[in-house]
């Protein structure tokens, strides 16, 4: 088995150079600060820009007509249909994203000694359960009247999220354990976000897709405890 | 000459032979948690030195319809040089990460060149971007910290000080005042010419690296601070490149540049402790040689006249790959306040009405530097691991 971590030749730490270290230490004490203030003004600079700053963009306007008039329906009811097309499409680009995620991760497990058989056939069911959630996504929203296609703020945002995940995830250097960590927070989050999303669409008056919303949700849990378990599995065969 | 003795009479590794891979172009990086922070220098300097042959080369074939075809031949070498090093950086650096480590090359490089340059006033102009690629270390460390909660110390392994220098906010100068006098072909010595034509080629290098990450932060003070020291690298590339003597022929200065490699990648071989590393240098050394030998080839059947006209002179040490602590501290004593006027180096008080006009308006709505560093000061582990708060 692939060992999770290894005593080397790791040269960042202070520790490491004693001498350079305690060299440094006097620079600081005798080339002090010569800006006033501390962190606080990075702060206030960013609370300043956020007043001036607009969104990341908008959700775009229903396609059909069908659309325009259900939206229109909903707005009129209070029930911001907008935000719900917003989370949908984030839900939507982090399946989607999730699919191809695990493909990576289960490049990197099937070039790695093993003696769980079981590790990548689980990893593939759960590989294949996100493409399904990412169709039963894309139907609520054509359901809706609104574009599948489109890129929505929050997917946006959400890609923004998993672009550390995927860069672990793709490093040939990164270990098994590196990358179960890495899907444990994906499904963390992707499990919160199913909860949140059950929850939208059922206030929205949407029961249909709230009940489509439960089932991918109940295997959404799964996950979890599933990755949860393998990491947990990894890291004790090796303690 | 030390450690090129016979330059010109190696023919070094010729064109045809020289080949790549993809697969060997971007091969395994080198680690950033194991391997010397000068490994990440050598890599970082040579690509800036490679990116600048590309550089010199397009320009020259835009002016030279009978070099287009070898200066495209050699490039298509150098481009995949310039590939096969910057590919050794591992994508665990962040931008900001590298950008420390950048900013670490500028100061140790610039310090050992400033210390091996004969001419006084080309050295001083050394000592003088050195002190402003020191302070952007600070500022740098300072966001690094308070941006992604990371030591830079960890980039730089205690190497190099993480304290203020000429502060940032001073660096913005008129453009007459950002150049310099140049060396005279005819009269300066070969290392001159080299140093000249090293730095300008790694300043260059940090003034496009910075503007292509620059905007891919979110953060509007790290925005900020990159288009801010973006620009003070795009005075640092005027001043470097004025050092060299204008009268130089297109070909003269090729002649230069391929000489610099030489010495530049036989300084890596020498100093190097990464195996898989030292035989890169040693590899690209000879490849720089087979350069050099046909840009002399062509120089001679052109200009009809001897490369040695060009490349005579003795070479001192390589460059020192090493922490020059030492003699930073000593300029920072001594010549933090130094300012300029036109090329003139003067004091503070003294400094030129345009620059201080010209920084003027463009500090007015406040200085990223200063907002991203107020009260900055550096400890093992990062601020918030400091003991003294």
């Amino acid at each position: 088995m692939e060992k999770a971590a290894e005593l080397g030749h790791n040269v960042t730490g202070a520790q490491m150079s004693p001498e350079d270290t305690k060299s440094l230490l006097q620079a600081v004490e005798k080339y002090p600060p010569d800006i006033k203030g501390d962190a606080s003004r990075l702060a206030l600079a960013r609370t300043e820009m956020r007043k001036e700053s607009g969104p990341v963009g908008s959700v775009p306007i229903p396609g059909s007509v069908k659309g325009v008039l259900k939206s229109g329906f909903d707005k009129m009811l209070g029930k911001q249909p907008e935000l719900l097309v917003d989370k949908l499409g984030e839900r939507l680009a982090y399946e989607r994203t999730g699919v191809r995620l695990y493909e990576a991760a289960l490049a990197k497990f099937e070039g790695t000694a093993t003696d769980d058989k079981e590790l990548i056939p689980t990893l593939r069911r759960i590989r294949d359960d996100e493409a399904a959630h990412m169709k039963i996504v894309k139907e609520a929203i054509e359901t809706l009247g609104a574009d599948p296609t489109a890129m929505t703020p929050c997917a946006d945002v959400a890609g923004v999220m998993a672009q550390g995940i995927m860069q672990v995830l793709t490093d040939p250097r990164t270990n098994v354990s590196q990358a179960l960590n890495a899907l444990l927070t994906l499904e963390l989050t992707d499990n919160a976000a199913w909860e949140l999303l059950v929850d939208l669409t059922s206030k929205a008056g949407h029961p249909k897709i709230a009940a489509s919303f439960e089932k991918a949700l109940a295997e959404e849990e799964r996950h979890v405890s599933t990755i949860k378990a393998l990491l947990q599995q990894q890291l004790a065969a090796q303690a | 000459m030390h450690g090129l003795t016979g330059i010109l009479d190696n023919k070094g590794c010729p064109l045809e032979k020289q080949q790549f891979t993809w697969k060997e172009m971007a091969s395994r990086p080198i680690s950033k948690l194991d391997d010397d922070a000068f490994t990440r220098v050598r890599v970082i300097l040579m690509n800036g030195v490679e990116t600048d042959a590309l550089r010199l080369k397009h320009f020259g074939a835009r002016f030279n319809r009978e070099l287009q075809l070898p200066l495209a031949q050699i490039r298509r070498v150098e481009q995949h040089q310039a590939t096969a090093v910057n590919w050794l950086l591992s994508a665990d650096h962040s931008p900001l990460e590298t950008t420390v480590a950048y900013e670490q090359v500028a100061i140790e490089v610039t310090a050992a060149v400033a210390q091996n340059e004969p001419d006084p006033y080309q050295a001083q102009t050394y000592r003088f971007g050195l002190l402003e690629d020191f302070d952007h270390l600070y500022r740098y460390s300072a966001m690094l910290d308070r941006l992604e909660g990371k030591d830079a110390n960890n980039i730089l392994q205690g190497y190099t000080d993480i304290v203020p220098g000429r502060v940032t906010t001073d660096h913005h100068r008129a453009p007459e005042d950002d150049l310099r006098e140049s060396y005279d072909k005819s009269q300066a010595e070969l290392i001159t010419k080299i140093h000249a034509a090293l730095i300008t080629g790694a300043e260059y290098q940090t003034h496009d690296y910075y503007m292509n990450i620059g905007p891919t932060f979110t953060d509007p003070v790290a925005r900020q601070l990159y288009a801010e020291i973006a620009s003070v690298e795009e005075q640092h590339v005027t001043q470097y490149g004025s050092l060299q003597d204008p009268d130089e022929s297109f070909m003269e200065k090729w002649l230069v540049h391929e000489a610099m490699e030489v010495y530049a990648y036989s300084s890596c071989a020498e100093q190097e402790d990464n195996p898989r590393l030292k035989a890169l240098w040693e590899r690209f050394m000879e490849y720089e040689l087979g350069h050099l030998n046909m840009a002399c080839e062509l120089f001679k059947k052109l200009e009809r006249r001897d490369p040695a006209e060009v490349l005579s002179g003795e070479l001192p040490k390589m460059i020192q790959f090493k922490s020059q602590r030492e003699f930073v501290r000593k300029v920072l004593d001594e010549e933090v306040d130094l300012r300029t006027d036109g090329v003139d180096y003067v004091p503070k008080e003294k400094e030129s009405k345009a620059s201080q006009t010209y920084r003027k308006q463009l500090n007015s709505d406040g200085v990223p530097a200063e907002i991203a560093s107020a009260g900055y000061q550096w400890a093992p582990g990062t601020e918030l691991n400091d003991k003294r708060s």
